[in-house]
């Protein structure tokens, strides 16, 4: 049945008649989600002009009157923590936010009110999350997708299309694709979402794509190989890639997450990390596609 | 953003961190009458780079003279000292080998050093909590001591309810031998940079070295500061302690042109969508047998003029042989892709040649915009034709 999103999962947009929040929604829509109505502040007991879904003031409004059980954050970065905080206060299951360029410290607040609450979060600065023909959450391409039988996990937003494209191209197709996010304070990370995959019959395989910086990736692949590989374990073949072997030290690079800043988190030891784990590590980002074939034939 | 170190103390400073007193100078003279304003007899004048290691760095222009950090004894040394640093080159461990122009100094009170300590701030995204972390190791590079000694370094993290309280300090304080008198000055100290940090909103906070002084106090003696740049919204009045003249220009110009870029030392410039697929594009060049010139995302929102921009931007790196354009779109789409390509182009006189591979929302009709437009452009059907044609364009060249 995928993770995290599927035909029953009704969506709410927060920031919901900005440019942003309509384009998106309508995009969702269009591919077949069922998108239940949206917040604007200010805006409330008003339909929305173009999707002719209601707007509310507040997130628990939206919630009590349309039962949506996600909730997806389109909220300019200056106020998306707010909206994050006002998603989780509102007990929404699932919290996917779109919204790039978050102030670290503010998600260092949102992390803490997480802690025991009812939601989870995907992102932020992320792609969001599509279980294909189903439901899309977020600013994927929707077309590239064909359902199937590949996780995808990752912290790149475009590297995930070029895992999809392949995938698809190869036949195989799309459990559900998750786009965790490229900063370093998030919600849901490797672990999480690769948990989730390992218990869902209809991801038979897994591919994770990784960034240089931090140490989510090992611990992953830790995770990997005591849950997955091993006599009486579910032996999902994963393929694995690291973004950034050729990215200088103590640079950024884009992602406000994606630095060499120790030695661990270079993309060499996390490919290292991975291999030693059982985890096929594709040579090329071109390559994700045919590395998981070859797997999957072995 | 990254700022002078007597910047961030005089931002400390109004938060009740310790530091001594110093005056920041632009020529001899002005050091002169700053170092006046000192009780004296001992200065310091310490060159203002955006850069580590100045005390052990060497001027280019005087390679076996003194470093970046000169203590002296008189208001005379001070001008001396000044004269030697103000515009010339200085080269440390993290300059790089072209090192970097001191524009001015600071002249600073001496101090009776008594231990040298290291304290340090920053968002731990293991534990999504800002972490202190303190070492007795004071002067060195933390990354050394966490290499070679991580026992070495004590570390107290932060829960952000409840915020920092007296036993954090105290954890380190005692763990960092300190006793008495210092243990009090010690716990004030690192309350007074928490709350720097979060009203700041910093990225990292260093002081390297703090110092126990002979009374038993403790103070900053160098201080690193910077800010994380999705909150300098918030912060309007720190933008005027950017100093544009530590940057590289072409980033310089991409950061004007809200672009994310970082100039690197290869031959075939990038222009990609996306950070991971842009960092994926430069392995990928690596991997063909090249190297890439530049990381460069054109973000989610590329236009014809961004992209334009964003070919000037890597043009204007003479190292540049031949240019990659790698687009998956998803928001972005192919169509206004192309049509900034083809504009681009046309604008610029291009002459390197271009490989472009487009992908995703839209692709059939950028694909048409680019053949019909009579360019010499090289179409790639994907990330690994794309870059063996491009890498096979700069060989050939």
């Amino acid at each position: 049945m995928a993770v995290l999103v599927d035909k029953n999962t009704r969506v709410m947009t927060q920031g919901f008649t900005g440019a942003q929040g309509t384009f998106h929604a309508s995009q969702g829509i269009a591919y077949g989600s069922n998108y239940v109505g949206g917040t604007t502040p200010g805006k409330g007991g008003t339909m929305h002009p173009e999707l002719n879904l209601p707007v509310f003031n507040t997130v628990a409004e939206c919630v009590a009157a349309t039962q949506a059980n996600a909730s997806v954050i389109y909220v300019p970065a200056p106020f998306a923590a707010d909206a994050i905080l006002e998603a989780i206060d509102a007990e929404v299951p699932l919290i996917i936010c779109i919204t790039e360029g978050i102030p670290v410290l503010d998600m260092v607040k949102v992390k803490r009110a997480l802690q025991g609450s009812k939601s989870l979060l995907v992102g932020p600065n992320c792609p969001g999350v599509i279980t294909p023909d189903a439901c899309k959450i977020g600013i994927m391409p929707g077309h590239i997708h064909r359902r199937g039988s590949v996780g995808i996990v990752s912290r790149s937003g475009t590297l995930t299309y070029e895992a999809v494209a392949q995938t698809t191209a190869a036949g195989l197709g799309q459990s559900t694709c998750v786009g965790i996010g490229g900063d370093p304070v998030k919600g849901l990370d490797f672990i999480d979402v690769l948990e989730m995959f390992l218990k869902d019959d209809e991801t038979k395989s897994i591919i994770m794509i990784g960034e240089i910086g931090g140490e989510a990736e090992v611990v992953g692949a830790e995770f990997l190989r005591k849950e997955n590989f091993g006599p009486g374990k579910p032996n999902k073949p994963v393929v694995g890639f690291i973004a950034g072997a050729t990215a200088p030290p103590g640079r950024r690079m884009g992602h406000a997450g994606a630095v060499i800043s120790g030695g661990k988190d270079t993309a060499a030891a996390k490919m290292e990390a991975m291999a030693s784990a059982g985890i096929k590590v594709a040579d090329s980002p071109s390559s994700l596609g045919s590395t998981m074939v070859k797997a999957l034939g072995a | 953003m990254n700022i002078h170190e007597y910047q961030a103390k005089e931002l400390l400073r109004r938060y009740g961190v310790a530091v001594l007193d110093g005056h920041v100078a632009w020529t001899a003279d002005e050091a002169v009458a700053g170092a006046r304003k000192l009780p004296g007899p001992v200065y310091v004048v310490k060159s203002q780079i955006h850069a580590g290691g100045r005390g052990a760095g060497r001027f280019k222009e005087d390679p076996n003279g003194k470093g970046g950090v000169r203590v002296v004894k008189s208001v005379e040394d001070v001008k001396a000292a000044a004269e030697a640093m103000i515009g010339k080159t200085l080269v440390t461990k993290q300059t790089g080998p072209q090192g970097k122009v001191v524009s001015r100094v600071y002249v600073e009170d001496g101090c009776d050093i008594k231990r040298e300590l290291y304290l340090g701030l920053l968002v731990d995204r293991d534990t999504s909590r800002v972490v202190i972390m303190a070492s007795t190791e004071g002067g060195m590079e933390i990354e050394e001591v966490a290499a070679h000694h991580p026992e070495k370094i004590l570390k107290v993290h932060v829960d952000p309810a409840s915020g920092i309280s007296g036993f954090h300090a105290r954890k380190l304080a005692f763990g960092l031998g300190l006793e008495g008198k210092q243990v009090t000055s010690f716990t004030k100290f690192v309350t007074s940079l928490y709350g720097a940090f979060l009203e700041l909103d910093c990225a990292i906070v260093e002081i390297n070295p703090l110092v126990v002084t002979g009374k038993g106090e403790i103070v900053a003696l160098d201080a690193k500061v910077s800010f994380d740049d999705n909150a300098l919204f918030r912060h309007k009045d720190l933008e005027a302690l950017r100093d544009d003249s530590e940057m590289d220009p072409k980033e310089l110009d991409a950061v004007q042109n809200d672009l994310n870029y970082v100039a690197l030392d290869g031959e075939i410039g990038c222009m990609v969508n996306g950070a991971g697929l842009a960092m994926a594009t430069m392995d990928i060049i690596k991997l063909y047998g090249s190297s890439p010139a530049n990381f460069l995302d054109v973000g989610g929102t590329a236009n014809a003029a961004r992209v334009t921009e964003a070919f000037r931007i890597i043009t204007s790196d003479p190292n540049v042989k031949a240019i990659l354009v790698n687009i998956f779109g998803g928001i972005a789409k192919c169509d206004m892709i192309a049509t900034g390509i083809v504009e681009a182009s046309k604008n610029l006189s291009l002459k390197v040649p271009l490989v472009v591979r487009l992908e995703g929302t839209n692709v059939e009709l950028g694909k048409k915009i680019l053949a019909d437009s009579g360019l010499a452009i090289i179409a790639a059907d994907n990330l690994a034709d794309a870059a063996q044609k491009v890498v096979a364009a700069v060989k050939g060249a």
